[in-house]
C-alpha cells in the first residue's frame, strides 16, 4: 500500500505549509471530506476480504487519525497567530488620559474635627445633642443664671432678632450652652452629652467671625467632682492631638453657669509656622469649664444636691487650626476651592479611637 | 484692670517678687493679660560717670568721652550736645537694644570719624522713659555708678494688666486685688488707714433722694478755698502708669480713689450749683449736655442727679457740663453715692456712655463705702489743694447687707474631690472678710458688703478651692458609664455623615457658609419672614437667617470662577431657618454645581445637567436607605428653581423632600452670578424615619434560580405625559412580577404624530416559578392597558 505512505506524506507537507485558516480547510475537505484522499481508500475498506480488511482497517484509521491531528495542531497554531496579528493590529495609545469626572471631593477640616471630638467623647460614654440656632433669652442666659440686665451678658455680643408684637426679641445663641438646658429638662440624669454646633456673637476681625462653631460638654451624675473635669479634659485634650502628654494647667475663671470655675491651659512650643501641643515653654487657654451652677440644675428641674456634675465649652474652628496648621479663622467660612482641597479631608476619611482620629 | 506693683505693696506687706505675684493672681483667678516691666527693658542700662570729654578730631559736633562704667573705663563716642566732663549718664554697653530707636549697637566697637567708641549713652527718649531728646539723660550725681537705669529713672515699677471677670467688681480697685493676693498666700494684707480732714460746718449743699430705689444712700461735702493746680506727683505717675491722663487734682484725686477703692465720686464746682442737689428719676423731654461734650435725651427710666437749674449729671454714669469743676473752681461739692446696678446698666445702654463709673456701678459698688470714699477724697484734696471742709452730709441708708450664705464644709470634698481642713477654710474665708458662724456641719457665712456674687454653698467652695489652688485637686479619668458605651450619633447625625461622605466621593467640595444672607436674596427664594430678620446685622447684607444654602453656594462658586476655577462642585450639610421657633430649622445637604465642558480627544463628554443633579441626589438618597424611586417628580414649587428644568421630589402630595436641576436664571442674575447652575437641596429631616429594627439579623436569603426576562415596549404617547409616569403605571400592572423598567429611548419626529412621543423601555421580569409563553403575553397585555389608562399611550407597533 504504497497509496498510504504517499497520500501520509503529502497530506502532512502540505498541511505544514498551510498559509491560513481558508487553505487549510481546503486540505481538510481534499484529505477527509467526503471526497477527500482518505475518505477515498476508507471507502475501499468495504471492497476487501476480511482478511484484508483486517490488515488494511487499522492501517487506515491511523492515517486518518494523523492526518486529523496534524490538521488541528497546525489550526490552533495558525489560530494564535491570526490571534495575535490581529491583536498587534488594535493596539492602543494608553498614555492618553480617560473621559474627564469631578476632581476630588473634600470634606472641610470643622466638620471633620466636630467628628473627631465626637468620637473621643463618645469613647467616654458621651451621646451626641442638638438644639436650635435661634434662641429665646432664657434657654441662652436666663436659665443659664445670667442675671437679667446683667454685664456678663453683654461679653456675648448678641445677635438679636427683630422682635415680633407682643414677644421678646428671640437670640442668635451665644454658645451651645443652651442645649445643657433642653437636654437636663428632658432627660433624667445621669447625663453625658456633647453638643456640637454653629454660634454667634455680633463681632468680626482677624481672630473673630460673626459665625463660629462650639462642642458643649454635660455630665450630671451623683458623685462627678472636679478632679473627674480635670481628668476627662485632659484625656481628651491627649487623644485629641494625638500625643501621649499633655501638659495642662487649670485657673479659676467666671462663667455664670458654672461654680466653680475654671479656664484649662495647655502648655505649646511654636516650631516656625507649626505648633506643637503638651509641651513647651508657653501657655494657650484652650476651653472654659466648671461644675454645673447649682441654680442652673434647679432651673432645670434637677436637685443639686442629689446630682452633681461638670460642663466645658470649645473653640472648634481654633481647635482645628491648632491641629492641623491653619494659618487663619477668616478662610474656613470662604468656600474657596483650593482652601479646602489643602486643608480638607478626604470623603473616605472617617475618625474613630480605634482606628486613629487622623 | 491695670496697677502698678509699688501701688499694690500699698496694700499689700510682701516679699513676693513680681513672679510671685503673676502666679498667685493666676492662682486666684485674676487673669494676667500684660505685663510691663520696665525693669527688664531696661535691665542692659546702668548709670555712669564721665570722667572727661574732649572735642573729636574730626568733627565739631562729636565729644570723645572717657566714661566710667560698670564694665570698666570705655572711651564713648557722643554727639549730645550736653555730654561734659564730671556728668552722670546712661551707659549702653556693645551689643544692647535700644529700645527707643529699636536696633541693637554692633557688637564689636565702631570707628565714628575715626575714633573707636565702646558703647553708647542714652537719652530717655532712646530708652523710652521720657520725651527728652535734647541731650543725654542728665541724672543726679548723687547716683552711684552702676545704678540699674530703671532705678535712676524712678521707673522700677510693672505695670500689670488683667481681666477683672464680671463677678468681681471688688477688683476694680487695688485694695481689692491685693486682699485676693494676700489670701491665695501672696503676703498680708495692708487696711489702709483713711484720715479724717471734716470740719464742724454744716455741708453747704442739701442733698435730698426722690428716689431710694435707684439711689438709696448720698455722702457730700464741700471744700471752701481749694486750689484746683495739678495733682501731686506721685498720683500723676500711678495714673499715668495706668494709662489716664492727669487733668486737675479734683479729677485726678476722683480717678485715684476709683481705682483705689473702686469707689467712683463726683465732683462739682460749688459755685455752679443753684438749690439742693437731688437724686431723682428723670423726667420725659429732660436733656443733659454730658462731661464728654455730647448732649443726652434723657428717660423716666434713669437716675439723675438735679439741682434748680435741671439735670446736672447720670447718677453712676457721667457728670453734666454746667456744674463742672475747672481750673478756676475754688469750691468743690463732692458726691460719693450709690446707684442701682441694673438701672446704671440700663442708663449706660441707653445713652451709649461707657464710663469708669458706669463700668464699677453697673457691676457693683460697695454700698458701705460712701463715707469712706469721701473721707479719702477730702483728706487727698486738702491734703494738695488746701481749703476749709465741711462735715460731711450722708442721707439715706445703704441698700440691706447681703443675707447670709449656708455652707457645707462637706460640699468642698463633694464638689472639688480635695480633703480640706476646716482651718484652712476658716484662714480663707477671714482672708476674704467673711463672718463666720459655725454650726457644725453647715456654716453660716455673712459675705463683706464688696461681694456680690456669694449667695450659696457652692460659691464659698469655689472660693476655697482657687485659694488652695485648682492644682492641687486630684485629676481623675472619668469611670466607663454604668452599662457600657452604645452609639453615640442620633438617626439624623448619622444621616448627615453618610451624606457628607457621599458627596465628597461624588467630587464636591464641603463648605461651611454663614448662616446668614440678605435679605434682599433671602427673598427670591420665598416669601420673606420679619421674626428671621437681624436686628443688629454684622453687616448690612447679613442681615437674614438664610431659607436656603443654594444662595450661599452660588456665590461662592461665583468667587470660585472669578479665581479661574472651572467646573465648581459645592456641598453644605447645615441648618436652613423656616420660622424662629425651635422646631422650625431644618437640616439640609445642598449641591451646587457650575458645570464645565472639559474638551477630550474621545469627544465632548456628558455635560452636568439637571439630569446629573438627579443622579447625585440619588445617590445620596440611595446610601441612606431611601432609594430615588420611592419619591414622585413633579413640578418644582419653589421660586429659585427653573420652572421647567428643575423638579420637585415628593413623598405624597403635601412632603417635598427636595429639589433638584437648574436654578432659576433670574434668580442667579439677581444673586449677581452666572449661570447656568444646577443643584439639589435636600431636607434631611423630611425624610422617612428608619424604623428601628427588632433584630440585626438579617433574613435568610431567598435565592432566585429562574432567569429574568426581558422585553422591549415602546409607547407613543402625549408629549407633555412625563417618562416616569409610563413606567410607574407600567410597574404598576404587577409589582410582585415586575422588578425593574428602564427608559432607554425617548422620540420625536418622523414616525410619531405632532404633539406627541415615543418612549420605550426594557421590563425586568423577575419570575418566582417557571412562566409559559403565554403567561408572559398575558402579563405583557397587562402593561399595555395599565399604561393606556394610566397615560393614553399607546403600544408602538
Amino acid at each position: 500500500m504504497s497509496d498510504i505512505n504517499t497520500i501520509e506524506t503529502e497530506a502532512l507537507a502540505s498541511i505544514e505549509s498551510a498559509g491560513d485558516l481558508g487553505a487549510l480547510e481546503d486540505i481538510r475537505v481534499a484529505e477527509l471530506g467526503k471526497k477527500g484522499r482518505v475518505s477515498g481508500l476508507m471507502k475501499q475498506l468495504g471492497g476487501m476480504s476480511p482478511e484484508e480488511r483486517k490488515e488494511m482497517g487499522p492501517k487506515l484509521n491511523a492515517l486518518k487519525t494523523r492526518v486529523d491531528d496534524a490538521i488541528r495542531t497546525r489550526k490552533e497554531m495558525l489560530e494564535a497567530a491570526a490571534l495575535e496579528a490581529q491583536l498587534a493590529s488594535e493596539k492602543v495609545d494608553l498614555s492618553l488620559p480617560p473621559a474627564p469626572g469631578p476632581k476630588a471631593g473634600a470634606l472641610h477640616p470643622v466638620m471633620q474635627v466636630f467628628e473627631e471630638i465626637a468620637a473621643i467623647f463618645g469613647d467616654m460614654g458621651f451621646t451626641v445633642a442638638e438644639g436650635p440656632d435661634m434662641e429665646d433669652d432664657w434657654h441662652n442666659f436666663t436659665a443659664l443664671n445670667f442675671p437679667e440686665g446683667h454685664p456678663a451678658r453683654e461679653t456675648h455680643d448678641t445677635f438679636f432678632m427683630k422682635a415680633q408684637e407682643g414677644d421678646d426679641p428671640k437670640v442668635l445663641r451665644t454658645h451651645t450652652s443652651p442645649v445643657q438646658i433642653r437636654s437636663m429638662m428632658t432627660q433624667q440624669p445621669p447625663i453625658r452629652i456633647i453638643v456640637p454646633g454653629r454660634v454667634y456673637r455680633n463681632d468680626w476681625d482677624a481672630t473673630h467671625t460673626p459665625m463660629f462653631h462650639q462642642v458643649e460638654g454635660l455630665v450630671i451624675e451623683k458623685n462627678t467632682h472636679m478632679g473627674h473635669l480635670k481628668g476627662c479634659l485632659i484625656d481628651f485634650v491627649k487623644a485629641f492631638f494625638e500625643v501621649d502628654e499633655v501638659e495642662a494647667r487649670f485657673r479659676p475663671h467666671f462663667f455664670p453657669f458654672t461654680e466653680p470655675s475654671a479656664e484649662m491651659d495647655v502648655k505649646y512650643t511654636r516650631k516656625g509656622e507649626t505648633i506643637e501641643i503638651g509641651a513647651g515653654d508657653s501657655w494657650m487657654e484652650i476651653l472654659g469649664s466648671g461644675m454645673v451652677h447649682p441654680n442652673v440644675l434647679r432651673n432645670c428641674g434637677i436637685d443639686p444636691k442629689e446630682y452633681q456634675g461638670f460642663a466645658f465649652g470649645m473653640g472648634v474652628d481654633r481647635l482645628a487650626m491648632l491641629k492641623y496648621g491653619m494659618p487663619d479663622l477668616r478662610p474656613y467660612f470662604e468656600a474657596d476651592p483650593q482652601w479646602t482641597r489643602h486643608y480638607g479631608f478626604a470623603p473616605w476619611a472617617t475618625p474613630s479611637v480605634s482606628g486613629g482620629l487622623s | 484692670m491695670k496697677f502698678t506693683l509699688s501701688w499694690l505693696n500699698d496694700h499689700l506687706a510682701t516679699k513676693a517678687t513680681l513672679d510671685d505675684i503673676l502666679a498667685l493672681m493666676l492662682k486666684a483667678g485674676l487673669e494676667v493679660e500684660e505685663v510691663e516691666d520696665p525693669r527688664e527693658k531696661l535691665a542692659a542700662f546702668t548709670v555712669c560717670k564721665v570722667k572727661e570729654a574732649k572735642p573729636h578730631p574730626d568733627a565739631d559736633k562729636l565729644r570723645v568721652c572717657a566714661v566710667d562704667t560698670v564694665d570698666g573705663e570705655k572711651q564713648i563716642v557722643c554727639g549730645a550736645p550736653n555730654a561734659r566732663t564730671g556728668m552722670t549718664a546712661i551707659y549702653a554697653p556693645l551689643g544692647a537694644y535700644i529700645p527707643g530707636l529699636d536696633f541693637a549697637l554692633d557688637k564689636k566697637a565702631r570707628k565714628i570719624r575715626g575714633v573707636e567708641s565702646y558703647g553708647m549713652m542714652c537719652s530717655t527718649r532712646e530708652l523710652e522713659a521720657g520725651e527728652d531728646h535734647d541731650g543725654i539723660a542728665d541724672l543726679d550725681a548723687s547716683i552711684p555708678l552702676g545704678t540699674p537705669a530703671a532705678e535712676a529713672l524712678g521707673l522700677n515699677d510693672p505695670v500689670i494688666d488683667f481681666e477683672v471677670t464680671p463677678n468681681r467688681p471688688d477688683w476694680l480697685g487695688v485694695q481689692g486685688i491685693a486682699r485676693d493676693i494676700a489670701a491665695a498666700g501672696g503676703g498680708r494684707f495692708v487696711q489702709v488707714d483713711i484720715k479724717k480732714v471734716s470740719g464742724n460746718a454744716e455741708c453747704p449743699v442739701e442733698i435730698q433722694l426722690d428716689a431710694p430705689e435707684a439711689c438709696p444712700v448720698f455722702a457730700g461735702a464741700v471744700i471752701v478755698g481749694v486750689k484746683n493746680g495739678p495733682s501731686p506727683d506721685w498720683m500723676q505717675q500711678r495714673l499715668k502708669a495706668v494709662g489716664i491722663q492727669p487733668k486737675s487734682l479734683l479729677v485726678d484725686v476722683t480717678n485715684y480713689i476709683s481705682l483705689d477703692r473702686a469707689r467712683p465720686l463726683h465732683v462739682y464746682d460749688a459755685q455752679k450749683l443753684s438749690g439742693p442737689v437731688v437724686a431723682r428719676l428723670g423726667k420725659a423731654g429732660e436733656t443733659l449736655e454730658a462731661l464728654d461734650g455730647k448732649t443726652y435725651k434723657l428717660s423716666e427710666d434713669m437716675c439723675v442727679i438735679a439741682d434748680d437749674s435741671g439735670v446736672i449729671g447720670l447718677g453712676g454714669v457721667m457728670g453734666g457740663q454746667s456744674t463742672a469743676v475747672s481750673d478756676e473752681t475754688t469750691e468743690v461739692f463732692i458726691e460719693s453715692a450709690w446707684f442701682d446696678p441694673l438701672r446704671t446698666a440700663r442708663t449706660g445702654r441707653a445713652t451709649g456712655i461707657h464710663s469708669d463709673a458706669r463700668y464699677r456701678f453697673e457691676r457693683g459698688v460697695d454700698p458701705h463705702s460712701c463715707l469712706d470714699g469721701l473721707n479719702m477724697a477730702l483728706a487727698l484734696i486738702v491734703e494738695y489743694g488746701g481749703g476749709t471742709v465741711s462735715k460731711p452730709s450722708v442721707v439715706g441708708e445703704p441698700p440691706v447687707n447681703p443675707r447670709k450664705v449656708t455652707f457645707y464644709p462637706a460640699d468642698v470634698e463633694r464638689l472639688t474631690g480635695l480633703t480640706v481642713k476646716q482651718t484652712e477654710m476658716r484662714r480663707i474665708l477671714k482672708d476674704l472678710e467673711f463672718v463666720i458662724e459655725d454650726a457644725g456641719d453647715a456654716w453660716y457665712l455673712t459675705p463683706p458688703t464688696f461681694r456680690f456674687d456669694m449667695e450659696q454653698s457652692a460659691d464659698i467652695v469655689e472660693e476655697i478651692a482657687r485659694l488652695i489652688g485648682y492644682d492641687q485637686l486630684p485629676t481623675t479619668s472619668l469611670p466607663a458609664p454604668e452599662g457600657g458605651v452604645r452609639a453615640i450619633t442620633t438617626p439624623m447625625q448619622a444621616r448627615v455623615r453618610t451624606t457628607r461622605r457621599v458627596m465628597a466621593s461624588r467630587g464636591f467640595l464641603e463648605t461651611v457658609s454663614w448662616s446668614f444672607m440678605s435679605k434682599a436674596h433671602a427673598a427670591l427664594f420665598g416669601k420673606i419672614d420679619e421674626s428671621l430678620t437681624v436686628a443688629n446685622p454684622v453687616a448690612s447684607d447679613l442681615d437674614y437667617m438664610r431659607p436656603s444654602i443654594l444662595g450661599n453656594l452660588a456665590q461662592a462658586a461665583q468667587r470660585a470662577a472669578n479665581h479661574g476655577e472651572r467646573g465648581v462642585r459645592l456641598f453644605e450639610a447645615g441648618p436652613i431657618y423656616l420660622g424662629d421657633g425651635p422646631k422650625d430649622q431644618r437640616t439640609v445637604v445642598a449641591g451646587l454645581v457650575r458645570p464645565y465642558n472639559e474638551r477630550h480627544w474621545q469627544g465632548a463628554p456628558h455635560t452636568y445637567d439637571s439630569y446629573a443633579a438627579k443622579a447625585d441626589l440619588f445617590a445620596v438618597l440611595e446610601s441612606l436607605g431611601q432609594p430615588g424611586d420611592r419619591f414622585q417628580v413633579a413640578d418644582p414649587v419653589l421660586p429659585q428653581w427653573h420652572p421647567g428644568q428643575a423638579a420637585a421630589l415628593k413623598l405624597g402630595p403635601k412632603v417635598t423632600v427636595a429639589h433638584f436641576g437648574q436654578l432659576h436664571p433670574g434668580v442667579l442674575k439677581a444673586l449677581g452670578v452666572d449661570g447656568p447652575m444646577f443643584g439639589f437641596e435636600l431636607n434631611l429631616n423630611a425624610l422617612p424615619q428608619m424604623k428601628a429594627k427588632a433584630t440585626k439579623t438579617k433574613p435568610v436569603l431567598e435565592r432566585i434560580d429562574l432567569t429574568p426576562i426581558r422585553r422591549d415596549l415602546a409607547f407613543v404617547v402625549d408629549q407633555a405625559v412625563p417618562a416616569g409616569d409610563l413606567v410607574r403605571f407600567a410597574q404598576g400592572a404587577d409589582k410582585k412580577l415586575i422588578s425593574q423598567a428602564e427608559v432607554f429611548d425617548v422620540y420625536e419626529g418622523t414616525g410619531v404624530p405632532e404633539g406627541q412621543k415615543s418612549v420605550a423601555f426594557e421590563l425586568t421580569l423577575q419570575p418566582r416559578e417557571k412562566m409559559k409563553d403565554e403567561d408572559i403575553q398575558a402579563l405583557m397585555d397587562k402593561v399595555v392597558a395599565a399604561v393606556a389608562k394610566g397615560t393614553g399611550g399607546v403600544l408602538r407597533g
